[in-house]
């Protein structure tokens, strides 16, 4: 089997467990995303498909062959860190000659190559610059062009855009996407920032505290969340606590209920419930028997839409509403309304779900 | 620029700044110029008759033949020390960082005299060279033992800190491209290291040029087998003979300048990748 | 553990060799030429027994020496402290022609030898000196007298705390003391207050290296001095002479006591790096 496999791989750091039993498969020239928080082990996993560190259990496999216990030189890999790690007191030019002289190519093959990439990367008349006469950006694009002149198997990127702004990272997202429809590499990257890998990836490993928590493609992960981590981890979410009941669902601090049943989880039983700010949608009257009364508390203008927080009973809740929407009725704080979620996922509370607000105000996406 | 304040100088600028140039005029520029233009006064030709007298140009070719053969073990010898001290772990390794620093410390005549000590003619050390007929103290190994001696922080502690900030993922990136570790460490670290190790040496050179203290106890002063230039410009100074003593000194002195400019370049290359 | 694991354990133990080799190498090296020395002249000196150490050190002669190096460290440090600020402020923070010229000057005095410092003082204030000459109408002694050892002491400690100082003042920039003006602080109180705190580990630092270079000091004060005993005979000159007079009891009692104390001063500058490092993160 083509591309790269990961079977079984558990990493520890003395007593702290970094990477947990983790497998998954990348079909041949996939672009597939780590996506996980800081401390996830997103890298560490990265960096044993590398070798550049050395599991405690497991296997890994890299276009069918069992790459284990090669060290990375022998394993025909491209790798782009974080912050390039370009040689300093190279020029581009030799920078991404590097792998090619280590494999004795002649001087015309690698002139040949170093052309090849030059231009595609875009760096034409650059060759002879140093890395401190460049940009992040440009500087990424040799750290990408040194990688995939020896032809590797394999494209691994750590972070590639964390040390950029965010405008060079977007446009630098989009090219590699690009990039990898040309050339076609098997290819992993990690990122903490989900809407890049949203963006970009065929498929998408999300990762939390060393253990894989879902695969699956965008649109999979952000519509069917398998766990409360990925609900919320994945695009911007609302957690309310409320209960299930026989016939609906409760809200707590409010009379207002949801009147469905829900097969997720049994009934009488208190539950979070994460809603999208996408799928609040606010009326001024109740339309049917599953609103629920709120309160405005703030108005955001962000340009493209308006951010509304809102209070329901105990919870404090955020919509995104279009424009136009809000400019044909535009309401007050203070002004008593209700809201509808037209869409909405219920997890069991447990211990768990202190701990997604937890992350949730660490990411910024709660007060 | 910071300093956008308006042109006329204030009293609150100006006494500081008077007081500096005062200071190194005194002390430094002063005293340069005096031994320079005292020097030249005799005219060129009696200035180079002066520095080829016999005694003086042994001492002269002695000292840079050995300051140029220290600066090159130093090279090889800082290089490893500061390796093993920033990238291994062994016991008593805080230990040996600290005494790194020891000739720094100790006083010159005091680091002769340890050595005299320890390798002299009456040490079981010295006696056993002596009977294989080298002889240590009072002869041009002493003096390379103390230059060593005293010379030693400076290779060490040019390579150290470099070292230390090396990023790691460089040396990362090399091996996923197939470097071997000798590959590594020749096309990677070693550019990267070279204008510290070049800078050690550079310092190692020009204080072995000028060591005096350790090396008038160790050496014995021989003319013409174990005179060092310092040494013969004491001696010539102690007898009177100024016209020699300056011939000697000015090409000391203008050494040191030709390896300080060089220090100089060194420091603008090293920076020169940095951003 | 399975055959994987062997496997990485054994290319790993391949260039185990190799490092255990250098480390021998430079552990040896350190050995004999940093230890060995060290632990020669300890054994050496107590090899007379302690009441020989006890009475070479306490002879007037060794008495005045040590005092005369007290003195002569003591104004060194005061004196190149206080100018060493001074130059180091006016090079962080002042814009003129020539500051970089004046800047590469400090580096001097590390690079000449010190016998040739000597000698420079010597054609300065030699009673026929350029400056010397008027001295002596005065009928003040300068060459082969204290004012002389000082001024030579000076020129080889002159760039440490300067050179230390200086760094410090460019990392931490003129905002906080443009703050402090703002604020309605003086000239005066902004230094006081605001620039010397930021640079205490710094000067510290530097004050240990000049007090280090000053006790170990030997070849400019020997010119300069004429080495007169119970007049200008700093303690490095009293080993030396003594050394050349065959006292080795004299000359090893005295030179171990530099040594402990070199020891001691070494940890001091130790620790203050440390401060000073910790300080400017």
């Amino acid at each position: 089997m083509s591309g790269i496999r990961v079977e079984s791989v558990t990493k520890k750091f003395g007593d702290f467990v970094a990477v947990d039993d983790v497998s998954f498969a990348v079909e041949e020239g996939e672009l597939v995303a780590l996506l996980g928080p800081s401390g996830s082990g997103k890298s560490t996993i990265l960096r044993i498909v590398a070798g550049l560190e050395t599991q405690d259990h497991g296997h890994v496999y890299l276009t069918g062959e069992d790459v284990t216990s090669l060290s990375p030189q022998k394993r025909k890999i491209g790798f782009v860190f974080q912050h390039y790690a370009l040689f300093k007191h190279m020029t581009v030019e030799k920078n991404i000659a590097f792998g090619l002289e280590i494999r004795k190519k002649n001087k015309t093959q690698i002139k040949k190559k170093i052309a090849e990439l030059i231009d595609l990367v875009k760096l034409n008349g650059y060759e002879k610059h140093y890395p401190s006469q460049l940009s992040g950006g440009q500087r990424q694009r040799v750290a990408l062009a040194r990688a995939l002149a020896p032809e590797p198997k394999v494209l691994l990127l750590d972070e590639p855009f964390g040390s950029l702004d965010a405008k060079v990272r977007k446009n630098l997202a989009k090219w590699i996407r690009q990039l990898h429809d040309r050339i076609r590499v098997t290819s992993i990257f990690v990122t903490h920032d989900q809407s890049e890998a949203m963006e970009i990836a065929d498929k998408i490993i999300v990762v939390n505290r060393g253990r894989v928590e879902q695969i699956g493609n965008a649109s999979e992960v952000y519509e069917h969340p398998k766990s409360k981590f990925v609900a919320s981890f994945v695009g911007n979410v609302n957690v309310i606590n409320g209960r299930t009941y026989v016939s609906h669902i409760a809200i707590e601090g409010t009379e207002g209920r949801i009147s469905q049943k829900t097969e997720d989880v049994p009934e009488d039983q208190d539950i979070v419930l994460l809603v999208r700010p996408e799928e609040v949608v606010i009326e001024e009257t109740a339309s049917k028997d599953s609103s629920i009364p709120a309160v405005i508390e703030e108005i955001h203008y962000r340009g493209s839409f308006y951010e509304v927080d809102l209070r329901i009973g105990a919870n404090d809740i955020k919509s995104f509403v279009q424009k136009e929407r809000y400019k044909s009725n535009p309401w007050t704080v203070g002004e008593h309304v209700f809201v509808l979620f037209t869409q909405f996922k219920v997890f069991e509370a447990s211990e768990g779900h202190q701990a997604i607000h937890r992350m949730l105000k660490q990411l910024g996406y709660i007060e | 620029m910071k300093n956008n304040r308006a042109t006329a100088l204030a009293p609150s600028e100006m006494i500081p700044r008077s007081l500096s140039l005062f200071y190194i005029g005194f002390l430094i520029v002063l005293p340069i110029v005096a031994i320079t233009a005292e020097a030249f006064k005799g005219g060129l030709q009696n200035l180079f008759h002066q520095i080829a007298l016999p005694e003086g140009l042994y001492a002269l070719k002695l000292t840079f033949f050995l300051a140029l053969f220290l600066a090159l073990i130093n090279i090889v010898t800082g290089t490893a020390t500061a390796w093993v001290l920033v990238r291994y772990s062994f016991p008593l390794k805080t230990f040996m960082n600290a005494l790194i620093d020891i000739p720094f410390a100790i006083p010159t005549v005091v680091t002769g005299i340890m050595l005299v000590v320890l390798y002299g003619p009456n040490s079981p050390i010295g006696s056993f060279f002596e009977k294989q007929g080298i002889e240590i103290i009072f002869n041009k190994p002493g003096i390379i033992l103390a230059l060593l001696f005293v010379t030693f922080p400076f290779a060490v502690r040019s390579v150290q800190p470099v070292l230390m900030e090396m990023e790691k993922d460089m040396e990362e990136a090399a091996q996923t491209l197939g470097a071997s570790r000798a590959t590594i460490f020749f096309r990677v670290i070693l550019p990267t290291l070279l204008p510290s190790i070049l800078t050690g040496a550079a310092l190692s050179f020009s204080r072995a040029l000028g060591e005096f203290g350790s090396i008038v106890i160790v050496a014995g002063n021989i003319p013409f087998k174990t005179q060092v230039a310092s040494v013969y410009i004491y001696g010539e100074i102690e007898s009177a003979n100024i016209q020699s003593a300056l011939g000697t000194a000015v090409v000391l002195l203008f050494s040191s300048f030709i390896v300080l400019f060089f220090l100089n370049i060194l420091q603008k290359w090293s920076h020169k990748h940095e951003r | 553990m399975s055959d994987e694991h062997r496997c990485v354990e054994l290319t790993r133990s391949r260039h185990r060799i190799g490092q255990w080799l250098l480390l021998s190498f430079v552990l040896i090296w350190f050995f004999i030429l940093i230890l060995t020395p060290l632990i020669g002249i300890i054994k050496e000196t107590f090899s007379q027994g302690i009441e020989a150490v006890k009475n070479s050190l306490t002879t007037p002669a060794s008495m005045h020496a040590f005092w005369l190096t007290l003195v002569i460290t003591a104004s060194a440090v005061v004196l190149n402290t206080l100018f060493g600020t001074i130059l180091a402020v006016v090079l962080a923070r002042q814009n003129f022609k020539g500051k970089l010229f004046l800047e590469s000057l400090l580096d001097l005095p590390f690079a000449v030898s010190p016998i040739v410092a000597g000698f420079m003082f010597i054609l300065l204030f030699g009673p026929r000196g350029w400056i010397g000459n008027w001295f002596s109408s005065l009928n003040i002694k300068i060459i082969y007298a204290f004012p002389g050892m000082l001024i030579a002491t000076l020129f080889v400690t002159l760039p440490f705390v300067a050179r230390e100082v200086l760094p410090v003042l460019r990392e931490f920039g003129p905002e906080q003391e443009e703050t402090a003006s703002t604020l309605g602080a003086s000239q005066w109180q902004t230094f006081w207050r605001v620039t010397l705190p930021s640079i205490k580990w710094g000067m510290a630092y530097g004050v240990t290296l000049t007090i280090a270079r000053s006790i170990g000091e030997f070849g400019a004060v020997l010119v300069v001095s004429g080495s007169i005993i119970n007049k200008t005979q700093t303690a490095t000159l009293r080993i030396h002479d003594q050394f050349t007079d065959f006292n080795y009891a004299g000359a090893f009692s005295a030179a171990l006591l530099l040594a402990a104390f070199s020891f001691f001063l070494l940890n001091i500058i130790q620790c203050i790096y440390k401060k000073k490092g910790s300080a400017s993160t």
